[in-house]
């Protein structure tokens, strides 16, 4: 592995990145990709005077290294796509085109990321994948979807019942949340919070990520016990989201007692949270250099009652879901995902681990609460939205346990906080966490004042759309709730 | 067939028997207490630690329609000025009443906040019907709406439910902060449910913009131009917030 190696979570200089000849920089990226190395992160940034700095980072899963290195356009603003022999880098240069005007020769498919109303255009003008054949029939779906979920539009070429593409366009939600971390003057308070609603869903798991990041520029040293309770919130997230998807996947088959008894075992979960930090989604628990809530008085007690008491009924309905031959025969060999593609899509998360494929941060990358405390590696391999489910079960049993082991050492109470520190000027640093939906990145840069200049976000989201759109092929589309309920991705967390 | 049976006797009741007065943990941040008399000349420690602007000193105010319910301005505060009481009831039919001051107590709040116009009462006391438009919504607010048609919050039985089609609604709940992308759309669905009708805008980033107010990337002039008669606050608001702002509104006792 060449180029700078970095630590997750670990601070470089700016100036330690390499900055490579294009012609390097393309075959550098193709020599470590082929190296089996995973694409992480792959975006532009303002190089003064006109000039994109372009970065790339790269991950070694197997050495917990990642490796960073860069190239500069001046003038002339086009490279050689990497989307066709490595297909993870198709929506991240499609980005970079979109956002900086650089342009991957040979990208098959250069189309708009977020844009919904390009300039000029007075509609939306998104050009659809098509399937052409006088038999072929097309289902739009979107903006606005049929529940209370968020917008994005869908596109189906259709042979009778059967799905022969899925083109999802995203970019409705867009808040430009981005650039809102670049504000002059707001504090790291604000910032966090900000974070935490990139996708509220995850709200742990972005925080968490800004936070590691301002951490690690600052060089702080979060107090024990707030690493506990970070870990623990986050791991009770995982199974309040986790525990919600299994309801959710029981509705859309209409196995009514899965989805009413999981989605009251998910309330027990989530207003843990609320005991420990006043917030069913863990917001305001998280501070730069902390947390704000320690599990002072009895709450420790009382998370890990609620804890039992959640992982008993989630057992049990389990028990049920699983067993239940209607159920088995509507996730069995629907929306399949085989490990080929879901490793050439740079697919993460819970998703890409019910495809066989080993990746998870906590494992692979530990910083933080998982540095002392291992998290054990699970996959499935029929990639199916039977194994998305099941790997769900699985990991709800992990946290929990996780949350138990937390609890037996928990670090005595004192500090909560360490004192924030200022940035380190004209630095780098990458930040990862593995969230319940998948690897989250927030990717930071200083500048000579040790202000953010450029901040970056990819949610698992960003990776996964795309293993969703593969997985629909040759399934009926009535089929197709269940396999998106099966990723339950992230709009905004995707939009930004 | 037994498992089954089984599991449901051990699930037991689940459903929250008063969504009026249930109890909610001391820790959840709810209805703000303000208490002036705490503050020292030229103390601004609550506006500053405040990541939305909503607070003012002098007198002092927070506007529940910024408001985030994050509690950095209660811990900032070492005198007690602010306090986030667990009252979870603070929807409200008026966008200048969710600005909290020690002059509008909890009492004014809670008895005079949903206003009673009559018309919401004839239609929809016994169905009220919603679609839901999230415009930027961050899935928060989008995770709570939904937990209030679960089994243990179960809004049904007062006959408010979220629909599929705007075209089977008697009005929209919008939440997030309104972005450009979406603006059309919300129009789209706002056209498309039948008069009469109402809005109801749930969260801190459909009310102000909340976190996002200063993104370039939003385009807020559907509230200019339609009435809005439910506010409600929190990010999220919690269920019971919302459940409880509707059922007011309506006039379900």
């Amino acid at each position: 592995m060449n180029g700078t190696i970095l630590k997750n979570g670990k601070p470089v200089g700016l100036k330690d990145i390499p900055v490579l000849p294009i012609g390097e920089f393309e075959d550098r990226v193709k020599a470590e990709a082929l190296d089996g190395l995973r694409v992480v992160a792959f975006f532009g940034a303002a190089g003064g005077r006109d000039a994109v700095n372009l970065y790339c980072v790269l991950a070694d899963d197997e050495n917990s290294r990642l490796a960073a290195f860069a190239t500069l356009f001046a003038g002339d603003r086009t490279y050689r796509s990497f989307t066709p022999d490595f297909p993870a880098f198709h929506l991240f240069e499609r980005e970079a085109y979109e956002e900086y005007g650089l342009l991957p020769e040979g990208h098959p498919a250069l189309k708009p990321v977020r844009n919904i109303f390009p300039a000029g255009s007075d509609g939306e003008v998104y050009p659809f994948d098509r399937v052409e054949g006088e038999e072929v029939h097309e289902v739009g779906v979107g903006p606005i979807h049929a529940g209370v979920i968020e917008p994005g539009r869908f596109r189906f070429s259709c042979l009778g019942e059967t799905v022969h593409r899925l083109d999802i366009h995203l970019g409705y939600q867009r808040r430009g949340a981005e650039r809102l971390f670049l504000r002059p003057g707001a504090p790291p308070e604000a910032l966090l919070l900000l974070a935490e609603t990139v996708a509220g869903d995850e709200c742990l798991g972005h925080g968490l990520a800004f936070a590691q990041a301002w951490e690690g520029l600052g060089g702080a040293d979060c107090p024990l016990r707030a690493l506990a309770v970070r870990g623990l919130a986050l791991e009770l997230e995982r199974a309040a989201m986790h525990i919600g998807d299994l309801a959710a996947l029981s509705g859309d088959i209409a196995y009514l007692p899965g989805q009413a008894g999981l989605g009251a075992t998910r309330t027990i979960v989530i207003n843990t949270l609320l005991e420990i930090c006043g917030s069913r989604f863990g917001r305001g628990l998280l501070a730069v250099g902390g947390v704000n809530y320690g599990l002072d008085g009895d709450i420790a007690a009382r998370v890990r009652a609620n804890v039992d008491a959640a992982e008993d009924a989630a057992d049990r309905l389990c028990g049920l879901l699983f067993s239940s031959a209607s159920v088995l025969s509507r996730f069995e060999s629907t929306g399949t995902v085989s490990p080929q593609t879901a490793r050439a899509l740079g697919m993460v998360g819970p998703a890409a681990r019910a495809s066989g494929l080993s990746l998870d941060v906590r494992a692979d990358h530990p910083a933080g609460p998982y540095a002392s405390f291992p998290v054990h590696r699970l996959t499935l391999k029929t990639g199916d939205v039977f194994a998305r489910a099941y790997i769900r079960r699985l990991e709800i049993t992990q946290s929990f346990n996780f949350i138990r082991g937390l609890l037996d050492g928990l670090p005595a109470a004192g500090d909560l906080v360490a004192p924030p520190r200022p940035l380190r000027p004209e630095a780098f640093v990458v930040s990862l966490v593995e969230s319940w939906r998948g690897e989250t990145v927030h990717a930071a840069l200083t500048d000579a004042s040790g202000r953010l200049a450029r901040y970056k976000i990819v949610d698992a989201s960003f990776h996964n759309w795309s293993g969703l759109e593969q997985a629909v092929r040759g399934n009926g589309i009535s089929d197709f709730p269940l396999c998106n309920k099966s990723f339950n991705l992230s709009y905004c967390g995707f939009d930004l | 067939m037994l498992r089954l049976i089984t599991n449901r006797i051990k699930q037991g009741h689940q459903t929250i028997r008063d969504l009026r007065r249930p109890g909610v943990s001391d820790r959840f941040r709810g209805l703000p207490e303000l208490n002036a008399g705490a503050c020292p000349a030229d103390c601004a420690a609550c506006a500053a630690a405040c990541p939305t602007r909503a607070i003012e000193t002098a007198p002092l105010t927070l506007d529940l329609g910024k408001c985030v319910f994050c509690g950095a301005c209660e811990r900032a505060c070492p005198r007690g000025g602010i306090v986030f009481t667990s009252r979870f009831r603070m929807g409200t039919a008026y966008r200048e009443r969710l600005v909290a001051g020690e002059a509008r107590g909890l009492n004014f709040y809670m008895s005079r906040s949903v206003r009673d116009r009559g018309e919401p009462r004839r239609f929809f006391r016994r169905s009220l019907k919603l679609r839901q438009v999230s415009a930027g919504g961050c899935a928060a607010c989008e995770l709570e709406l939904n937990a209030c048609s679960n089994v243990n919050f179960d809004m049904g039985r007062y006959g408010i439910e979220f629909t599929a089609s705007p075209r089977h609604a008697d009005g929209l709940v919008v939440t997030g902060p309104i972005t450009k992308s979406m603006s059309r759309a919300l129009e789209d669905a706002y056209a498309a449910v039948p008069e009469p009708k109402i809005v109801v805008l749930a969260g801190a980033c459909a009310l102000s913009g909340g976190l996002y107010a200063e993104s370039d990337e939003l385009d807020r002039r559907f509230l200019e131009t339609h009435r809005v008669d439910l506010f409600i606050p929190g990010c999220p608001p919690h269920p019971l917030t919302f459940i409880n702002a509707v059922i007011d509104f309506i006039g379900r006792k």
